[in-house]
């Protein structure tokens, strides 16, 4: 019993960073069809520049927090503008391998600034770790947990409730007819990039105190989270996070009681398992309630 | 106000608009006939800036409208309501009105919004009781009506529709196209392009028949009206159509 809790705490935590990377997947799909390979490589550098920015040059950590996020944000946009809306022939699978050779391109990038060392910095906070019936839950876990909850609350209001929320989902509903009704449709194709690229950020920001972070990171996380995305329907906001904890916590209790050989062989499990039974995810994402 | 001169547009190598020539003045509500295929969506499309690589020249108020995109188009003063309505299904009535004043906001006259919402309301009263429902669920009458209002709130000074009475009951074509009379005495300059040539002509100043990319009739409405030649064409079919359960 005491096992099964230590398991889902640390499914939840891993769940809430997979769940934070398939959101970025997903909204991006959601406005522009384009699934970008290139999302993990754009954790890795969040999480990388934390480590420099919070680890190496000891800035207060709301600051390093906002730092990276625009940061990486940045990145995106250069991504967005140099790599993405300079194609003369727009096809969405041309889009895609675009993102693919973008990945190759800023792993490349992060492996002549930060190197091949694998960094490590200090949870959040240094309190102890909470004691709940036998089961240990750090409190980086509940730091990551609140983050990303409060990263989708917030893009669920963004995209409901303000006016350039609900424009970005005209254009995702219909390109044309938004921009007949004025709503310039680069510009939110942009914004879309760099909040998914945001999203990927914070993902970077939350996953560095737990993990060991690298130029290499990025990939095994930006698969994992598309998995996630996948499953819970990709497109859809609840569905992303709902993917996410699902394969968070699978994975951790696959890796409990069977073998942690198995951990990552989970996630393309069920991705294969969703592509056979359901392959509009566990939330089909039709037009009308993809948001 | 408006002022095409030997437009020309192509889908790939085929001519679409052949070289059409047309004005509308101010005030005016000019109605541009013609059968299907006949290029009347594409003639507003281009005006609204959504056809690339077209010839001639289009100028509104004196400025060309070439090259601008269709929100810069919007921000000049035309909006359109486009064939097939394209509300926003998804979103509710109100959402697809103040996103129809996305410029309009952005120009951060947010004061002028309310006002226009109260506007559209009191023209449409059906859209105040759905307000808060999802466009896609309304009747294809009330999108229609919807669509309208959506372009009302960007405050155009030419307003152009691309078949709004497509696939309506009679009376709801009748209401809308009354509608659009009232706008127009109000000083709203418009646009209307329709199939349906009898009641797109009873309303309108004058007339242009779109046939095959070229326009070959053109003058005061009411002549159109009474020319055989319009009538053999046009609204012999029209009648067809209405029976056969399409206008
Ligand atoms: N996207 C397109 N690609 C190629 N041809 C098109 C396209 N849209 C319209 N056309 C052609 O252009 C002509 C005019 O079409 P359209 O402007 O839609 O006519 P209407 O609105 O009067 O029915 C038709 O022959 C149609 O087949
Ligand atoms: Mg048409």
């Amino acid at each position: 019993m005491q096992e099964i809790l230590q398991y889902i705490f640390s499914g939840i935590t891993n769940g809430a960073i997979y769940a934070i990377i398939a959101v970025g997947f997903s909204l991006l799909y959601n406005s522009t069809e384009i699934i970008n390979f290139a999302h993990g490589e754009f954790v890795m550098i969040g999480a990388l520049s934390l480590v420099t920015l919070w680890g190496s040059f000891h800035l207060p950590l709301p600051l390093a927090f906002v730092l990276t996020i625009v940061v990486v944000s940045g990145t995106g946009l250069l991504f967005e503008r140099f790599a993405i809306r300079t194609v003369k022939k727009p096809d969405h699978i041309v889009l895609v391998i675009i993102t693919v050779g973008a990945s190759i391109f800023l792993r490349g990038i992060a492996m002549l600034i930060w190197g091949k060392d694998a960094y490590s910095i200090p949870p959040f906070s240094s309190n102890p770790p909470i004691d709940i019936a036998g089961a240990r839950l750090l409190i980086q876990s509940i730091w990551i947990i609140v983050i990303s909850l409060l990263s989708v609350v917030a893009l669920y209001f963004f995209y409901n409730k303000t006016l350039t929320g609900k424009a970005i989902r005209a254009c995702a509903i219909n390109k044309k007819a938004a921009w007949l009704t004025g709503i310039p449709s680069g510009k939110m194709v942009m914004l879309s990039f760099v909040l998914s690229i945001g999203m990927g950020a914070v993902a970077g920001l939350i996953i560095a105190p737990i993990t060991m972070c690298s130029y290499d990171m990025g990939t095994m996380l930006g698969l994992k989270g598309f998995c996630a995305a996948m499953l819970g329907g990709l497109g859809s906001l609840w569905g992303a996070l709902i993917g996410g904890f699902i394969l968070g916590i699978l994975e951790a209790m696959g890796v409990g009681f069977v073998s942690s050989s198995l951990k990552d062989a989970i996630a393309f499990v069920l991705l294969l398992l969703i592509l056979f039974i359901r392959p509009g995810g566990i939330i089909q994402s039709k037009d009308v309630q993809r948001f | 106000m408006l002022l095409v001169k030997n437009l020309k547009c192509y889908y790939g190598r085929i001519v679409a608009i052949k070289g059409v020539s047309m004005s509308v003045r101010k005030g005016e509500l000019i109605s541009l006939i013609g059968a299907n295929g006949s290029g009347k969506s594409t003639f507003l499309q281009a005006i609204c800036g959504l056809i690339p690589g077209l010839e001639g020249e289009i100028t509104f108020e004196d400025v060309s409208l070439k090259g601008l995109d269709p929100p810069a188009i919007v921000q000049k003063g035309i909006s359109m309501v486009p064939e097939g309505r394209l509300v926003f299904a998804p979103l509710t009535t109100l959402d697809n009105l103040k996103l129809g004043a996305y410029t309009i906001y952005r120009k951060k006259l947010h004061k002028y919004v309310k006002k226009d919402l109260e506007m559209v309301m009191e023209l449409f009263p059906i859209l105040r009781k759905r307000a808060y429902q999802q466009a896609g669920t309304l009747s294809g009458g009330e999108q229609q009506m919807l669509a309208i209002g959506r372009a009302l709130m960007a405050r155009p000074r030419l307003l152009v529709l691309d078949e709004p009475s497509m696939g309506l009951a009679p009376l709801l074509v009748e209401k809308i196209l009354e509608t659009l009379v009232m706008l127009r005495n109000k000083g709203l300059t418009i646009l209307l392009v329709e199939q349906n040539a009898r009641a797109a002509l009873k309303i309108s100043d004058r007339g242009y028949v779109l046939e095959t990319g070229k326009i070959v009739l053109q003058g005061a409405s009411s002549d159109l009206l009474a020319d055989v030649e319009v009538k053999r064409a046009y609204l012999g079919k029209d009648y067809a159509e209405f029976y056969e359960g399409r206008a």
